[in-house]
């Protein structure tokens, strides 16, 4: 099974070494497109291995867990590597037109492919150093892609982008140190039960460490600076993926440690990330709502919307991280979506900021249409994907009579459609302020077809969430039972060793 | 040698902390430099001190024979170490660009990306 496991991280980095050696060329390119195609077959297989079977674990090298080191996939994995290669698949699209032959010969490609390599990985890793290393591998990609182009902003947005991410990075290594000195073990489905033994109170300081070193990455309150000062520098095929991917990695490894192994004693940790939770939806959208610039706007709400997935893991009941997980997968596709609409309207109207563009809607009204399904997916409209993962979230916190919790999430929605009105108003509304008439027309029929149809695309797929969203949150309810209940997901590492006895996974 | 090593990490996050706090970019590499050595002092420590003792196994045995030192701290300081030096090597060259760019390497006047608001 393992190199089931090992496919999606391995197809990637030949695809970032192959489109290396090619760069100059516009072979290139399509080996890139073709690449994440191959990623998006290798993750559907690994998602119905996982279907079948529940959690699959297999030992790299051969070393059993907790020597070797363990790639695990349960539902959540397998869901952020199907989403993910979905995400590389539109975005290597779209850099067909959006990505100049500069950048290219600068590499674009290989560290884009990379990039997508770390995602996979940090999904896939069932070991704590390991997250590390595809943290660190997911890091130094996105710097390259950051300030590939090299204008004077991208410089100054990636000096702050690289200087928090740094040290949260060093924090997480700190962490590491810390539980690995408290257990003795690194691997994640023995620590679940290695940490019964440690001592508590010290165990919830390190508990602490991790909240903050993930929470940076995650673009939590109050340490989400670095993120609205550099994601609208870079091109927009680069920003697209990084709203889509980076934070939710973050996320990601925020609910799968305070799930798995940092879940004695919620009363403390889940109250604070109930707090950030509040505060992050909260800030976010009061920073959206000062915006003029349509990728700051959206960059914003990347750091309110991440509120409501921890809201989800905060509140820890089933239902809660039902709407965690769906809340996950919807707004990956609506927010990369968002970005790459962004990078249209900056095309043919001439810029991002909003004074100064207009009249989209008179003259391009498809991409209107294409971009009102992930904006009001995104403010929580029915029937979008997004009303549904918000519906969730806010009957969840009602069950546990969480009043104002569930206030301030409605609040946010309303204050969602204000910041995206503005949007909608000053881009698509009025007419442009210099009497040009952006038309789609303008972009040629290849460009044309390499940017529209990975927006149509995710479109569609926002559509289908939100009119059939019984087998997905279905899926969701399956992924948060496994979540709640790690059993699973310790045997699954424990039958991957052949029978070799892990300590604590028997009883 | 526990009190030792632990009074060294307190010493260097101090410095480190003081050195990122002053606002001027290439002190602040320079204290995560510092910071990121003690994050890999404190593995080396929680890996637990054995002093004089390699982490050899003799010819012939299959287990080691009595106390011998912990080998995986020092392969996970080991990765930390190479991993930072790329990342430090690129972070001083983004800063050294950011000065030939924006002609300042103060964070409070680095405003490109996020320009003031002109008052109306």
């Amino acid at each position: 099974m393992s190199w089931l496991l090992a496919l999606p991280i391995a197809l990637p980095f030949l695809t970032a070494t192959l489109a290396f050696l090619l760069r100059h060329r516009p072979a290139g390119r399509w080996i890139s497109v073709w690449g994440s195609a191959a990623l998006l077959i290798a993750s559907a297989v690994l998602m119905a291995a996982v279907l079948d079977a529940g959690v699959v674990a297999g030992h790299m090298g051969g070393w059993p867990a907790p020597f070797g080191i363990t790639l695990v996939a349960d539902l959540l994995s397998a869901v952020m590597v199907v989403i993910t290669a979905i995400i590389a698949l539109a975005v290597s699209v779209y850099a067909l037109a959006d990505v100049d032959e500069a950048m290219e010969a600068q590499g674009y490609h290989a560290l884009f492919q990379v990039l997508i390599a770390g995602v996979t990985g940090a999904f896939l890793t069932g070991d704590l150093f390991n997250l590390y290393v595809w943290f660190e591998v997911m890091l130094i990609s996105s710097f390259g892609l950051l300030i590939l182009g090299g204008r004077a902003e991208q410089i100054d947005g990636g000096v702050k982008y690289v200087a928090l991410n740094l040290v949260s990075t060093i924090l997480f290594l700190t962490g590491i140190g810390l539980l690995y000195g408290m257990t003795g073990t690194l691997n994640m489905a023995d620590l679940a039960t290695a940490v019964d033994d440690a001592d508590q109170g010290l165990l919830t300081v390190v508990a602490t460490a991790f909240m903050i070193a993930f929470g940076v990455k995650a673009a939590l309150f109050p340490l989400f600076f670095w993120l609205p000062a550099s994601y609208h520098t870079p091109a927009f095929s680069v920003s697209a993926v990084f709203a889509g991917l980076l934070t939710k990695v973050g996320v990601y490894a925020l609910i799968r440690m305070f799930t798995l192994i940092f879940d004695h004693d919620i009363a403390f940790t889940h109250t604070i990330l109930l707090w950030v939770a509040g505060l992050t939806m909260v800030t976010g959208v009061l920073g959206a709502a000062a915006q003029t610039d349509f990728r700051k706007i959206l960059s914003f709400h990347i750091v309110s919307q991440i509120g409501y997935m921890i809201l989800g893991l905060a509140l820890l009941t089933p239902l809660a991280l039902v709407g965690a997980v769906f809340y996950l997968v919807h707004h990956i596709v609506v927010k990369a979506n968002l970005f790459l609409i962004a990078g249209v309207a900056s095309r043919i109207a001439g810029g991002t900021e909003l004074a100064r563009i207009g009249g989209l809607y008179k003259t391009a009204p498809l991409l209107a249409i294409l971009f009102l399904v992930p904006a009001f997916s995104l403010a929580g409209f029915p029937p979008l994907s997004g009303f549904w993962a918000k519906f969730i979230l806010v009957k969840a916190a009602l069950e546990v009579e969480g009043w104002i919790i569930a206030g301030v999430a409605l609040l946010v929605g309303l204050l969602t459609i204000y910041s995206m009105t503005k949007i909608w108003a000053q881009a698509f509304w009025e007419p442009h302020p210099e009497g040009v008439d952006p038309r789609l027309s303008s972009l040629t029929p290849y460009d044309r077809l390499a940017m529209l149809l990975p927006i149509g695309a995710l479109a569609v797929i926002t559509v289908v969430i939100g009119l059939f969203p019984e087998p997905f949150a279905a899926f969701a309810e399956d992924a948060a039972a496994q979540l709640l209940d790690p059993s699973a997901y310790i045997e699954a590492v424990a039958v991957a060793n052949g029978a070799v006895d892990i300590e604590g996974a028997a009883e | 040698m526990e009190a030792l090593l632990a009074l060294t990490i307190g010493v260097l996050v101090a410095a480190a902390v003081y050195l990122m706090l002053s606002g001027h970019m290439f002190r602040f590499i320079l204290g995560l430099v510092l910071i990121s050595n003690a994050a890999n002092l404190t593995i080396f420590t929680a890996g637990r001190l054995t002093e004089g003792v390699p982490a050899l196994i003799a010819v012939g045995a299959e287990a080691p024979d009595g106390l011998v030192a912990n080998p995986l701290p020092q392969a996970l300081v080991l990765t930390a170490i190479v991993i930072g030096f790329g990342l430090f090597a690129f972070a001083i060259t983004l800063v050294k660009r950011a000065w030939t760019e924006l002609g300042t390497v103060e964070a409070d006047e680095m405003r490109l990306a996020e320009p003031r608001k002109e008052k109306p």
